[in-house]
Parts: C-alpha cells; structure tokens; sequence
C-alpha cells in the first residue's frame, strides 16, 4: 500500500496550487465560455461585434457631435485604448468578487484550491478582452499605428498591472463576500469610481490644470501624485502610450504632454509594485479567510 | 497497522444564526460589543476517530448528529475549531450526488470536469473514460446536457467517476439512495472491492442494512459526540433499540 505521509487536509498552498491545476482551471474556464454563450448563435463573435459596435458609436457621439477631437488628436481612439482595459478591469473584479459565493455549491462539498474560481474569472475576461483589443488594433492601423518594442512592452505592462490588481482586488473581494454579501455591492461602486477616476475619458493634463485651479499648485500638486499613483491610471497610460500616441502627429498633439512625465521609467514600476502588493494582501486576506468558507455559504 | 484517518479530539461550533449585513456587525460593535453576535452549538464536541488503511467504517447517527460534518473535516472542506485532522493519501469525498456537475454541460464535459474537481489528471480522464462510461451504463446519454438526466443517472454518473478516481481513502455521503436495484448492488459490490483492495472507507448511511454488509465496524454519533465504537452489528443494534 502507499506509503504516503499523513498530512493535515485543507490546507492549501494558495495561488500556487493554482499553477499546480491548470489543467482544472482550464476547463473552469472553458465551462464558464461554454455556459455563456449556450443557446446564442453569434457565440463567441459577440464579443466582436458589440466593442465594434460600441467603438463606431463613439466614434460619431464623442468625436463628432460633441466634438472631442477638437481637444484630443483622434479622440476615439485614445478613449477606446483606455476604455478597453477598464472594461476588463471591471468585468474581471466584478466576477471575482462573486466567484467564490456563486461556486458555494462545489466549495462547500469538494475541497479544491479555491483561488481557481477569482483566477479562472480574471481568466474568462481576459479571453473577452482579445476581442476588444482585436477591434482596437484594426481601428488603430486605419489611423497609421506602427508600433516599436517599447510600445508593445508597455501595452504588456498594463496589462499585467490590471491582471494582478484584479486577481488581488478579486480574491480579497471574493472572499469577504462570504461573510457580507455587501462586499460585491461595495466592488460595483467601486468600478464605477474606476472609470472616472482614471484618464479614460479625459486627457491627464485637464486632470492637472484643474486640480491646479481649485486647490493651488502646491496642493494641487500633491493631489495630482496621488491621482497618478492609482495604477490604473499608469495603465491607462500604458495603453494610451502604446496605441493612440503613435497614431498622432507632431504639431497637434505634443509627445512630452500626450502622457504623463516619467511614465516609462517611474511610474510604471510604481504602478507594477502596488498591483504586487495588491496581489500578495489579496492572497493573504484570503487564506486567512477561506478556513470558515465552506461552514459560511 | 497504518493510521490512514486520524481524527483528534476536534470541535466544531457552529452559529445559530448567521448575520449577513455590515449594518447588524456595525450595531453591534456600536453597543460595546454586548453578548454574542450569534449563538452557538457545538456540531463536534471532541470527536476522535482512528481509521486504519484498509479498514471500513460505517458513521451512524439520527439527523443532524454530526456525520456529514464529520466527513467534511476528514476531507478538508471545513477546518476544526480545535484539535487535528490527518489522512494518508488521497482522499476522494461523495459527499453529494454530483457536486461539481454543471447542468447545462454534457454529461462528457462533466466527467471531465469533475474528474479534474476530484485530482484527475487530463491522461487520466482519457485512460479512464470509456471505463467511467461502462460503469455508469449511461450508453448514448453521453452528450447530452445533465439537466436533462433523470435523478439515478445523475448518480450514476457521479459515483463512476468519483471511484475511478482511485483515491487511498473514500468517503460516502448518503448517495446511493436514488439509484435502482440493480446499480445499487453493482456500486456496492464495487465499494466491497475496494475495501478488499485495501482502501479506506469512511461509509454515512440510514440504510443500516446496507452499511452492515459494507462495513466491518461502527460509529454512532449523537449530537456531535462519538457515543460508540465497535462492530457494526452492535451499533446498529443500539441505533435500532
Ligand atoms: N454550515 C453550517 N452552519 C450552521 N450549522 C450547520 C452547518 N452545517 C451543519 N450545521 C448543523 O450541524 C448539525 C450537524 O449537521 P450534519 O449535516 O453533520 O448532520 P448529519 O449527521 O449529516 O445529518 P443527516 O443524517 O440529516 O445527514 C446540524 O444541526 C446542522 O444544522
Ligand atoms: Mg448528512
């Protein structure tokens, strides 16, 4: 017979059981595709269709009607490359916060590492985001993009840096939605501030000349740091670095204010580092969490 | 002999009632904390149980005495207040019919799903899967959605796959209710099979004849206490009495 040890059962090694099932979180993730576009005929192609739809609309709402592209060169695009990653921020959130009370069935019966189901949400959205991101591309060649390394590195770094936060942000959101289901409210609130909170509809300099109005420079200042430390908002900035900025032109759109100062070199590690930490608390929260999850849902 | 399940001395309470608002936590952090923000009852009061390999153990018990519980602390869904919980080996847990199954997936994705919920491997699933499909006798049924499948082929299919996920240590929840006749005795024969194989069954039944066939030895549970320990034939007769 085996020879194995005996061990104390539930305990898990957290994220890292995570890459041990991958296979597991592979058909998680497969499951959730399958059972969301069950009975649609598009399928998948709906996530084509509807960032493409909404790309054209704001092509004609923002930078047509109202005008936009008078304040920023090809406004649709540098609204679209930030809107999104924010759309995949706040789906990938939005679902991990929920993950772990949705599978209360399987978790209450079946011990499994349960950071699969937050990681197998930011996973599904992630596939959802391909598409976006397809529909980005096209519009962003139509308007002349060619992008070097550094483009695509930062268009990586974005992404990673909205990954993690939601993954951190997910499971501790998840798992304190089992104690108060209050929490997945909490998250919607707080995904609604995220889009506003960060230059996604706006240009950062309006951010900075009107905190600068109101509370003076040198509080102004102050507050225009603490906006820009939001990694968000650096990834937003990754992303407008990465797709809109080289489709625009000299004399219209000036390179040394198209982003933020420093972008590259400061803030993104800044921003890398917090999504880290986001990542490592979450984990933490979690574990300390998990041990009553199966008692509480 | 070799100790596969070692259960020492574990408690667990359980809250009466469960608060869900921030608004009833915050109320009463407010009033200094007075009284408990729940009562309490302990489910598991010092339970302790050894299990050897190879040994069957029937957990017997009226409703609500602890057996289920009991089984989701020796497969690590839920942790113990106090003391220790140990297993050698994997263990497998048909703590309910189909957990894990997905209502609107095929039987064939379920199978995988599920034997990837239980620790199978993908070579696993494909070695195992006309084998899991054979036991289960659900033929053509295969691929089509479980939401359509009738309660015995739900179990049917669940119970194929969970033996063949070859765990050390197995533990049966109340399933085998709602299949017919003839499965029953196939799935027992089966669960005989394995425990002459040398695994580890931890059995929960109200069919008392059922598990006296099964099992060797026996546990009774009464409100959360072990209250006897010994063959089964004369614990089934103190439950009877
Ligand atoms: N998550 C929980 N929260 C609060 N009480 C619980 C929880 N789970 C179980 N209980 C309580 O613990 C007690 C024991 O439950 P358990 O399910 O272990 O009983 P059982 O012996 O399996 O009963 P049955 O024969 O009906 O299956 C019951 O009183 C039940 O209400
Ligand atoms: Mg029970």
């Amino acid at each position: 017979m085996s020879s194995a040890e005996l061990t104390t059962p539930g305990l898990g090694g957290g994220l890292r059981d995570v890459l041990r099932s991958r296979y597991l979180l592979r058909l998680l993730v497969a499951k959730e595709l399958k059972v969301r576009y069950r009975g649609s005929v598009l399928g998948l192609l709906w996530s084509y269709v509807k960032p493409g739809v909404q790309f054209v609309v704001f092509w004609f709402a923002l930078g047509i009607f109202l005008g936009m592209n008078r304040n920023t060169e090809n406004y649709p695009i540098y609204l679209f490359s930030g809107i999104v990653l924010i759309n995949y921020f706040n789906e990938a959130l939005g679902n991990a916060a929920r993950s772990i009370v949705g599978n209360g069935g399987l978790i209450k019966k079946i011990y499994l590492p349960r950071e699969l189901f937050p990681v197998a949400s930011v996973w599904v959205s992630a596939v959802h985001f391909v598409p976006q991101l397809l529909v980005l591309l096209v519009a962003c060649f139509i308007g002349g993009w060619s992008p070097g390394p550094v483009q695509i590195a930062a268009a990586v770094a974005g992404f990673a840096i909205v990954t993690m936060l939601a993954v951190g942000l997910g499971l501790f959101f998840g798992a304190a939605n089992v104690y108060f289901r209050d929490s997945e409210n909490f998250v919607d609130m707080l995904l609604m501030i995220a889009t506003w909170a960060s230059p996604v509809l706006y240009s950062w300099t309006m951010v900075r000349d009107g905190l600068f109005d109101a509370f003076g420079t040198g509080r102004g200042e102050v507050l225009h740091t603490i906006y820009q430390t939001n990694p968000l908002t650096i990834a937003v900035e990754l992303f407008h670095f990465a797709f809109w900025m080289p489709t625009t032109t000299m004399p219209r759109t000036d390179p040394l204010l198209a982003v933020p100062p420093n972008l590259l070199d400061v803030w993104t590690p800044i921003g890398l580092g917090i999504a880290l930490v986001v990542i490592l608390a979450g984990q933490l929260t979690f574990r300390r969490l998990e041990g009553r999850f199966a008692q509480e849902l | 002999m070799v100790v596969a399940v070692d259960v020492q001395s574990i408690s667990k309470q359980f809250v009466l009632r469960h608060t869900r608002s921030i608004k009833e936590a915050f109320v009463w952090i407010v009033k200094g904390r007075k009284g408990d923000l729940s009562q309490k009852f302990h489910a598991l009061d010092q339970v302790s149980l050894q299990v050897e390999q190879g040994e069957s153990v029937a957990l017997l018990g009226l409703n609500g005495s602890g057996k289920s519980t009991l089984l989701k602390h020796i497969s690590g869904v839920m942790l113990p207040d106090s003391g220790a919980v140990r297993t050698r080996g994997r263990v497998a847990g048909l703590i309910e019919v189909g957990a894990g199954f997905h209502p609107d997936l095929s039987g064939r994705d379920n199978v995988y799903l599920n034997g990837a919920i239980l620790g199978m491997t993908e070579d696993q699933i494909n070695e195992r899967f006309e084998s899991i499909l054979d036991f289960s006798e659900i033929g053509q049924f295969i691929d089509t959605e479980v939401k359509f499948y009738s309660s015995g082929m739900y179990l049917r299919l669940a119970f194929s796959v969970a033996i063949h996920t070859d765990p050390e240590i197995f533990l049966i929840d109340e399933i085998l209710a709602v299949g017919d006749e003839p499965f029953q005795k196939k799935c027992l024969e089966k669960i005989k099979e394995l425990g002459d194989a040398g695994k580890t069954l931890v059995v929960v039944s109200h069919d008392l004849d059922l598990v006296a066939r099964v099992c060797s030895r026996g546990v009774l549970l009464e409100h959360g206490k072990v209250v006897m320990d010994g063959d089964v034939a004369d614990v089934v007769a103190r439950l009877r009495s």
